[in-house]
């Protein structure tokens, strides 16, 4: 993207995270203009800039799949060096221009792959200008925060989404049940005394859409799966073969709704935090190759959307500066390897988005990010590098630290070491 | 069975730690959380202002130069004039708030009306809103005692206590009663202060309710949940009727007032499942002719409805009394 010419770029003395390997592997990387060029032994020239990475990991930035907001600095925090927006934006992302507006806002430090809403002003009525979005540069089409209701209209973009070869984001909480819920039926909720709708929500929805899939052969991405129920329904559809993959954020792999104690509106997520049993199952799910994606649902709400009595405050969490450190904890916990986390949070979202990125192959755009997987930080609401500190992990000491983050071989981003 | 007004069996005061050790909360935010001799110790305490309410002259000083503000975000009646009234016959300058006069209406938040009602220095706050866990949060911003007089369906403590207060003296006692909490029980928060408060005072609560109106995990709350009306009454010595909350529900729970009446109204082939002595209470105000049929109401020798609006005020300056203790230098509280 740069028109400033860049000196070459060797990145020294790291440990490699590499398509197809599970543990880091030992070496460098270098970049000429804004693509990778060689990869594991290199040698650097005199007139490069050489970054010695001391021994950390080199990995590709992230790519984090369903943010609701633009925040720069929190994803450098992050290490995400391409975000995908969803259509939830004031005006809703249901127009051309707005869609290549979006593509633009991030660069050139950022990449945005805006998501084309489905419906007109995301109401779930009538279908939007996919194909001109698409054109516009949207990568995917998303349903946004709401689930379509209308099964006819949902059978109708399934069928077009599948014409254009673009996949359908959803989300998944079938209306009817959730109604005005904010809780997951269950003690807590009845207890705090909140509009609570039962988990099997998630699993109707998806049971629909997956129907829908059967007819259309949509490529469908279930944006947040949290359920045993839905997390079954999936584990079925791919060993079926449909052209399904899920995902989740680390909020409903780490917490469930015991979090909501004390009416903590930072803890109020759509869909909301589950029982630790369907939190177990997530985990499971993670492990067993069921979710594709880990993202951080990154959505910054200040007190004027949060300080309020908990169901009238808005869903949503500031979630770019924790999915790194918060996901490294499946691999210390023996869950999952490095590599397939690197699949979870950069691969297989750039994958599903069509994108060359989220994996250190030459020839891709040099979208780096150095990491310190077991430095200690804890997570401070007060001090957060997100345009607002609603976090639900606030004060949790995790690891993990990005170093530093290049986006096309610029360094975009560095702390210190 | 002891008549309306026996007092029941206090405690000595020997019996509870010394001085705040009594009751340690600067808030009364819910009965989740109390102790059984905490919520035993407030109940004593307003034994006292029984007496004194049924004199001629109805006045205590002890609060005198105190400022009491009811800050009321949803309508009510009887509770903010049992605050008033409690208040006043404290002898607290008291200031009653309503919503809908105010600056609420006006877009202002709730925590900046906390924040304004702080800078007002107020000793004590009751609070009511129709959002769970709003009374806890405006209480976290605040220098002074704040009491919940309700929020959304989460709790309504001062009312499971002057339901407890009722019992206690129309029984003698609470441990070892069968109580029946029965109808909308989703919406209710006098329902789950009165689930936590009685089974911790040692009740055996049964819950029933249709099923589009009954929450689930009730046995966290201490109470056993019922399939029907007719179980829940079997042998029950109290029977607490629920109102029906339209105003809280979003779409159809039940298909009609009068089908609600049919399978969970308190008509007088129902109470014969109770006890004889069943004591009949409802938290008001009533839905007469749905969930409750109005000679059951009106029959005083079953009823303790109206015992009940006058404990209310009895346990809300007994609550008043014992939470600006602090701030009042009482001996052992300050």
């Amino acid at each position: 993207m740069s028109k400033t010419p860049l000196a070459p770029l060797s990145i020294v003395n790291g440990r490699l995270i590499l398509p197809g390997e599970g543990e880091p592997v030992e070496g460098g990387i270098r970049v000429l203009g804004d693509r990778i060029a060689e990869i594991g032994r290199i040698t650097p020239s005199a007139d490069d800039r050489v970054h010695d990475a001391k021994g950390a990991l080199i990995a590709p930035g992230l790519v984090d799949l369903g943010v609701f907001a633009i925040d720069l600095p929190a994803f450098h925090f992050g290490g995400i060096s391409r975000a995908a927006l969803m259509p939830d934006q004031n005006p809703p992302l249901d127009h051309p221009a707005r869609v290549r507006f979006a593509a633009y806002s991030g660069k050139p430090d950022f990449w945005v792959h805006p998501l084309a809403a489905a419906t007109r002003d995301l109401a779930g009525a009538e279908m939007a200008e996919i194909a001109l979005m698409q054109e516009a540069g949207a990568r995917a089409v998303a349903t946004g925060r709401r689930w379509i209701v209308d099964t006819g209209v949902m059978h109708r973009l399934m069928q077009y989404c599948a014409m254009l070869d673009l996949p359908l984001i959803v989300h998944s909480q079938d209306h009817g049940l959730s109604g005005t819920a904010v809780a997951t039926s269950g003690e807590m909720a009845t207890r705090l005394g909140l509009p609570q709708a039962p988990a099997e929500a998630e699993s109707i929805a998806i049971a629909r859409d997956l129907a829908l899939v059967r007819m259309t052969g949509a490529r469908v991405h279930f944006r947040q799966v949290t359920t045993r129920a839905g997390l079954a329904l999936v584990r079925a559809a791919k060993a079926e073969g449909l052209s399904v993959t899920a995902g989740i954020t680390p909020a409903h792999l780490f917490l469930s709704d015991v979090a909501l104690g004390g009416f903590r509106t930072f803890a109020r997520l759509s869909p909301p935090l589950r029982s630790e049993d369907d939190r177990q199952a997530a985990l499971e799910a993670v492990g067993d190759g069921t979710i594709d994606v880990i993202a951080s649902g990154h959505d910054p709400r200040g007190p004027e959307d949060k300080r309020l009595p908990f169901a009238d405050a808005a869903p949503g969490m500031a979630g770019a500066e924790t999915l790194l450190p918060l996901s490294l904890g499946l691999v210390r916990d023996g869950l999952i390897s490095m590599g397939r986390l690197f699949d979870l949070i950069a691969a297989n979202p750039a994958k599903l988005l069509g994108v060359q990125a989220g994996a250190l192959r030459t020839g891709h755009e040099a979208d780096i990010v150095l990491i310190d997987p077991d430095r200690p930080w804890q997570v401070d609401s007060g001090k957060m590098a997100a345009a607002a500190g609603n976090t639900p992990f606030d004060k949790l000491p995790v690891q993990g630290r990005c170093l530093a983050l290049f986006k096309g071989g610029r360094l975009v981003d560095q702390r210190s070491g | 069975m002891t008549s309306p007004n026996t007092p029941s069996a206090r405690r000595p005061a020997s019996d509870y730690p010394p001085g705040s050790m009594a009751f340690p909360h600067r808030h009364l935010l819910g009965i989740a959380g109390l102790q059984p001799w905490e919520i035993e110790f407030l109940l004593d305490e307003a034994e006292q202002w029984v007496d004194l309410n049924r004199q001629a002259t109805k006045h205590d000083d002890r609060l005198a130069g105190l400022t009491l503000i009811n800050a009321f975000f949803e309508n009510s009646t009887r509770t903010l004039l049992s605050f008033e009234i409690a208040g006043k016959r404290l002898g607290a300058d008291v200031v009653n708030m309503h919503a809908a006069q105010s600056s609420v209406k006006k877009g202002e938040t709730l925590i900046d009306t906390a924040v304004t009602l702080n800078s007002m220095r107020a000793d004590a706050i009751v609070i009511r809103h129709g959002s769970s866990g709003a009374v806890q949060l405006i209480a976290d911003k605040v220098g002074c005692p704040v009491l919940n007089a309700g929020d959304g369906t989460h709790e309504h403590p001062t009312q499971a206590l002057l339901d407890a207060l009722t019992i206690r003296r129309r029984k003698g006692q609470i441990a070892g009663l069968r109580v029946a909490i029965c109808g909308d029980i989703l919406h209710s928060r006098v329902a789950r202060s009165n689930m936590i408060c009685l089974s911790t005072l040692g009740a055996d609560v049964r819950v029933a309710g249709p099923p589009a109106l009954m929450p689930p995990a009730v046995e966290s709350m201490g109470a056993t949940p019922c399939r029907s009306f007719a179980e829940a009454l079997d042998g029950a010595d109290v029977v607490m009727m629920l109102r029906l909350q339209n105003e809280r529900m979003q779409g159809q729970f039940i298909p009609s007032p009068r089908e609600f009446r049919h399978l969970y109204g308190l008509t007088d082939a129902k109470l014969a499942l109770a006890k004889p002595d069943a004591l009949v209470m409802h938290p008001g105000p009533m839905n007469r002719g749905i969930e409750i049929d109005s000679h059951i109401a009106d029959n005083v020798q079953r009823s303790a409805i109206t015992d009940q609006v006058e404990m209310g005020v009895a346990m809300r300056m007994a609550c008043l009394d014992v939470l600006t203790r602090r701030r009042r230098g009482v001996e052992g509280w300050a």
